[in-house]
């Protein structure tokens, strides 16, 4: 009998597959809609300690192969986002809230105001590439992706998720980092950081001017950056980055992830892609002979010692 | 980008932009506009096809933007998104309220091409506010004007004039776009009836393409499962007349 069920740090996700920050999960109502189509664990927007409008529009960029968003971290702030994580658990699985803070004072005060809501986990979001002052600022040297770490773990007792940047150039060291400040698992990747710019109106086409970039586009990106992770940390890591049939997420499954997220998939298949990522994952291990998904963690790496 | 073909005033506050070019798309469709350098929005087709283009009120920086661009200049237009209404059966009651006309005037000229007897309740604040009613005559629907300050038709709100032509007329659909609380009204109205309904809403819209979650109500999304709903889907909102989300996905009252 195939087995698509993992657990992640004492998470028991009925399949591999999550719901990725900042797609559809505003609304705790939202996150119930996800889980209902099937995902196995939702992972809210990213909450702050005040709300936040976010950046002034045009926000998302179509493209060919994935899409340019600049959001700018919008959020109700942590205060009144209880009710939406009320409301989410009545999905049914997990749900792990997401969080950005300009220092490590203010994310050790939201993990652990986060904790308080309900959610089964902390995201760290370390990696947003168009919010000044957050995200990927404060996640792109080893030494602040560390200390902010040691701070959220210090502050709140159910596992801290560090999600990294891949606008580095060792995303590995940033994975050790993480380790080194007592996160409990990896997630990897965030958007690429870019920009689209219309010839026609000679300015670029976002609010922000500068976006990140997701879906089939970066999805090698991704599967580079946890081969490599996989490969310099002891702890679980998570993939995210294009995934939007069965075999995206294998490939991140064997360059070494345990579970993956998926947002910009839901753009193109709508929320039935998580139910169909895992009919195909299940048929993949029928045909090949799997009957447990962590046989296949990894398994894309020369074998370990 | 799109290039302005036509630019004209429809009313003091209504303004409507024709382009050179040409997108296909279902009545109550809507499309994202970008004024460069000021704000993107959306916005429903009120032209479709050859000479598309949206009709619009002015009512902050993006729209009063927007209403400054002139023949010749050219804005960004993304889309058709969302669904759009259905014709369903062979004699149907329009009720648009304000600027919520734009969204109908393409559905009351497809429904009378297809045959269908198209009655129309323009609701409007006064009388140089009522849009699209040569438009609607023209395409051979029976029109029913109302206005808050009496100056032209009934004095009163559009559901009283669509309540008293339900009492005397037999609809197979009722079509709704305007303030909230009128399609609140409409939908008690059809359900009292039993007949069907299909309302466009609107709500704060970032992405257009269902995924940012802004536009979210009770877990459907406006530009997606949207703008259009039908009585199953309205009566299950509990949010539906009463909150919205703001720019940061607070709860607050309509």
């Amino acid at each position: 009998m195939t087995h698509l069920g993992v657990e992640i740090c004492g998470l028991k996700l009925k399949n591999p597959t999550m719901l990725a920050s900042g797609v559809l999960d505003e609304t705790g109502r939202s996150m119930l809609e996800v889980a209902c189509a099937g995902a196995g664990a939702v992972v809210t927007k990213s909450v702050g300690a005040q709300p936040r409008h976010g950046h002034p529009s045009p926000c998302i960029v179509e493209l060919q192969d994935g899409l340019l968003n600049a959001m700018g971290l919008p959020n109700p702030g942590i205060d009144i986002y209880a009710a939406e994580i009320l409301e989410a658990k009545m999905g049914g699985v997990p749900v792990i809230g997401s969080i950005f803070g300009g220092d490590e004072r203010e994310i050790a005060d939201l993990a652990s105001k986060m904790q308080v809501t309900g959610v089964d986990a902390v995201e760290l979001n370390l990696s947003c590439p168009h919010a000044k002052g957050y995200g990927a600022e404060i996640g792109s040297t080893p030494e602040l992706v560390e200390s902010v770490c040691k701070h959220a773990k210090r502050a709140c007792s159910i596992p801290v998720f560090a999600k990294l940047t891949p606008n580095t150039s060792s995303i590995s060291s940033l994975a050790q980092a993480a380790e080194r400040g007592g996160a409990d698992a990896i997630v990897a990747i965030n958007t690429l950081k870019g920009m689209a710019i219309s010839p026609v109106a000679k300015m670029p086409i976002l609010g922000n001017k500068v976006g990140g970039l997701s879906g089939p586009a970066i999805r090698p990106v991704g599967v580079r950056s946890v081969y490599e992770i996989f490969e310099a940390v002891k702890i679980p890591v998570i993939g995210v980055g294009g995934i939007s049939c069965g075999y995206d997420a294998l490939e991140y499954i064997m360059a070494g992830a345990v579970a993956v997220q998926i947002g910009t998939g839901v753009w193109s298949e709508g929320v039935g892609v998580f139910g169909k990522v895992c009919r195909e994952i299940m048929q993949f291990m029928d045909e090949n002979g799997y009957s447990d998904i962590s046989e296949m963690v990894g398994v894309a790496h020369p074998a370990r010692p | 980008m799109f290039t302005i073909a036509e630019h004209t005033q429809e009313t003091p506050s209504i303004k409507t932009i024709r382009f050179k070019e040409t997108l296909s798309a279902t009545p109550a469709q809507f499309v994202m506009v970008w004024v460069p350098g000021v704000d993107e929005f959306p916005m429903s087709a009120s032209y479709t096809g050859h000479g598309f283009g949206i009709t619009y009120q002015i009512l902050g920086d993006g729209t009063r933007a927007l209403a400054s661009k002139e023949v010749g200049d050219r804005i960004g237009i993304r889309g058709p998104y969302g669904n759009g209404f259905v014709l369903h059966g062979s004699r149907v009651l329009v009720v648009a309220g304000g600027a919520g006309m734009a969204a109908l005037g393409p559905f009351i000229e497809e429904a009378a091409a297809k045959g269908a007897a198209v009655d129309v309740v323009i609701g409007a604040r006064t009388a140089e506010e009522i849009l699209f009613e040569k438009r609607s005559m023209l395409a051979g629907g029976r029109i029913h004007i109302s206005t808050d300050d009496g100056t032209k038709g009934l004095k009163g709100f559009a559901t009283e004039l669509a309540s008293s032509l339900l009492d005397k007329e037999r609809y197979d659909c009722m079509y709704a776009c305007g303030p909230e609380r009128m399609i609140v009204g409409l939908l008690k109205l059809a359900t009292e009836k039993g007949i069907p309904i299909q309302a466009s809403l609107e709500r704060l819209m970032k992405c257009g393409i269902g995924i940012c979650d802004s536009c979210a109500l009770d877990g459907k999304h406006v530009c997606k499962d949207g703008p259009v709903f039908s009585e199953t889907d309205l009566r299950a909102m509990a949010e539906l007349g009463k909150t919205k989300l703001d720019h940061a996905g607070r709860k607050v009252p309509i």
